[in-house]
């Protein structure tokens, strides 16, 4: 590989990575917009997310009195964990400089990670409100996660790779036909994503209620820069499982290695109108259905499990005649 | 056979056998009565597919039994029967959903495990129609188990036959006869099952079958 073609993939490297980090809030803002117009609401404005970042980075921090280091160091740590695992998965192109770490194993360990220094940080001050929020995330996440493994591997059976770039280009190829376990697969992503993400049937992200709380009940604590950054975290994560649905399912127009500037433009459109497409979908999606009640969302991850093991023994059952 | 045709009849099984997971997971009547025409759906979509690569038209004619009796009249009689006992928004109380669900997927394992070996020597579709057929039908009498709502029961009798159609539309020569014996047998069954419900209705003011374990005789 030559000088100037390394730095252009450097280069395009970056490009994602900002990309992933300037869009995030907008596609929340979007999703809140689709919500509140089904409502007939107004809503906020599309930009909403980023004047609230602005509002809270400029404010003043309000510590616990009991709060430990873990407290502060938290946020800095969640933020770039996910900013890392969003700038890992393929967006508009496949090939880039680091998409060699680009493996869904490894972002699936650094979304936990990421949880697991949420739900500590959430239990340092001992409040109760931090103990029910991370003992339920805990409890979710323990059912997401052997889903993520069966998605995981049904997915990398199908396309003999772990590697969400290899993966992208196989499924874009098209060689891989009609398998009816990847349909299940996405269905089991969109379940897992929607418990990840805190979204409505597991939880609600615009509720404040004790009863029902997850999410919002660990970061009540967080005010100011610490606040903003969880929040910037929860919206790449969004991004980020949305982006991963796009890239393994739908890579439609996405930008193979090697390909020139005009086919990033065209990836780069493409995925820009998936994340729109999406968030759309997330937003009806959420209007339509009511929040599960906290001792049902196991049946409801249950399923996704069943789901994605159900996919794999399809697919053992295929690639065995 | 080629790729396309093997991975439309694979999905459409595969379909088959997650609308049945479906079914374990759905609590509420309606809804449960839906799935199960859509159970049906599925099923005739199949069989016309069979008939379609196997250049057997009398299995269109099953497909349009499937069609007709399974996916649209009973669901209908069933949701109206469901409605007129006032049950329609009863939310049943299953125990364990999850433990069932895995349950069922044992049950799936267990019948690839058991037909893939055996029909070692079939064509690759047949194949996986029995073994999908087979987790189907076992599915069914899992529901039919774990079921305690005498209305759930027949929806999980109702898959169960969907099973083995699925099963005996995959196997090249079925006579259409069997198959509409089967298609009428099971109509009877229906309606004896449905004059039994409004019996037990009568007799007990509920369709769970749960009182009938501690029923010792002596009503009325």
């Amino acid at each position: 590989m030559n000088e100037p073609a390394s730095l252009w993939l450097l280069l395009v490297q970056f490009a994602q990575m900002s990309l992933v980090i300037c869009l995030a809030p907008l596609l929340t803002g979007l999703v809140r917009k689709v919500k509140a117009r089904l409502q007939r609401r107004r809503g906020p404005p599309l930009l909403q997310p980023y004047r609230d970042l602005r509002r809270l980075m400029l404010k003043q921090v309000v510590l616990a009195e009991n709060a430990s280091w873990l407290f502060r160091v938290v946020p800095y740590l969640m933020l770039s964990i996910t900013w890392v695992a969003a700038a890992l998965v393929p967006t508009f192109a496949t090939g880039l400089m680091f998409n060699w770490t680009g493996d869904l194993i490894a972002i699936a360990g650094l979304l936990g990670a990421a949880r697991f220094a949420q739900a500590l940080a959430a239990l340092d001050i001992g409040t109760s409100f931090g103990g029910i929020g991370s003992s339920r995330e805990v409890m979710f996440a323990s059912l997401a996660e052997p889903a993520t493994m069966m998605i995981i591997l049904c997915v990398a059976l199908v396309a003999g790779s772990t590697q969400l770039s290899t993966i992208a280009d196989h499924m874009a190829n098209g060689a891989v036909g009609l398998r009816v376990s990847l349909a299940l697969a996405l269905i089991a992503l969109i379940i897992v994503a929607l418990a990840e993400n805190a979204r409505i049937p597991v939880d609600n992200p615009a509720t404040h209620l004790e009863l029902t709380m997850v999410h919002e009940a660990m970061v009540l604590e967080y005010s100011g820069r610490h606040l903003a950054m969880i929040d910037l975290a929860a919206f790449l994560k969004l991004l980020l499982y949305l982006s991963l649905i796009g890239c393994i399912f739908f890579p439609f127009g996405i930008a193979q290695a090697g390909a020139g500037p005009e086919y990033y433009l065209i990836g780069l459109a493409f995925y820009v109108m998936k994340l729109m497409l999406g968030g759309v979908l997330l937003g009806v999606f959420e209007m339509s259905i009511a929040k599960l009640r906290v001792f049902r969302v196991p049946n409801f991850l249950g399923a996704g499990f069943m789901l994605g093991l159900l996919g794999v023994l399809l697919l053992y059952v295929s690639r065995g005649m | 056979m080629n790729g396309i045709a093997f991975d439309i009849s694979h999905m459409l099984a595969g379909f088959l056998v997650l609308l049945s997971f479906l079914m374990l997971y759905q609590v509420r009547l309606l809804p449960l009565l839906n799935v199960l025409a859509a159970h049906a759906f599925v099923l005739a979509m199949s069989v016309a597919w069979q008939a379609h690569t196997q250049d057997a038209p009398h299995l269109y004619i099953t497909a349009a039994i499937a069609l007709g009796f399974k996916a649209i009249l009973v669901p209908m009689v069933l949701r109206r029967m469901v409605v007129r006992m006032g049950i329609h928004r009863e939310i049943e109380t299953v125990v364990g959903i999850g433990l069932t669900m895995l349950a069922g997927m044992a049950l799936v394992a267990l019948s690839l495990e058991v037909m893939l070996p055996l029909t070692a020597k079939a064509e690759p579709v047949v194949r996986e129609d029995i073994a999908l057929a087979l987790s189907v039908v076992l599915i069914g009498l899992l529901m039919m188990v774990t079921r305690r709502n005498a209305v759930s029961q027949v929806v999980g009798f109702m898959s169960l036959e969907n099973g083995i159609n699925l099963a005996a539309t995959g196997a090249r020569g079925m006579p259409l006869v069997v198959e509409i014996s089967v298609a009428f047998s099971v109509l009877i069954a229906f309606i004896v099952i449905g004059i039994f419900l409004f019996r037990i209705r009568e007799q007990f003011d509920t369709v769970d079958v749960g009182v009938l374990d501690t029923f010792r005789g002596g009503l009325r």
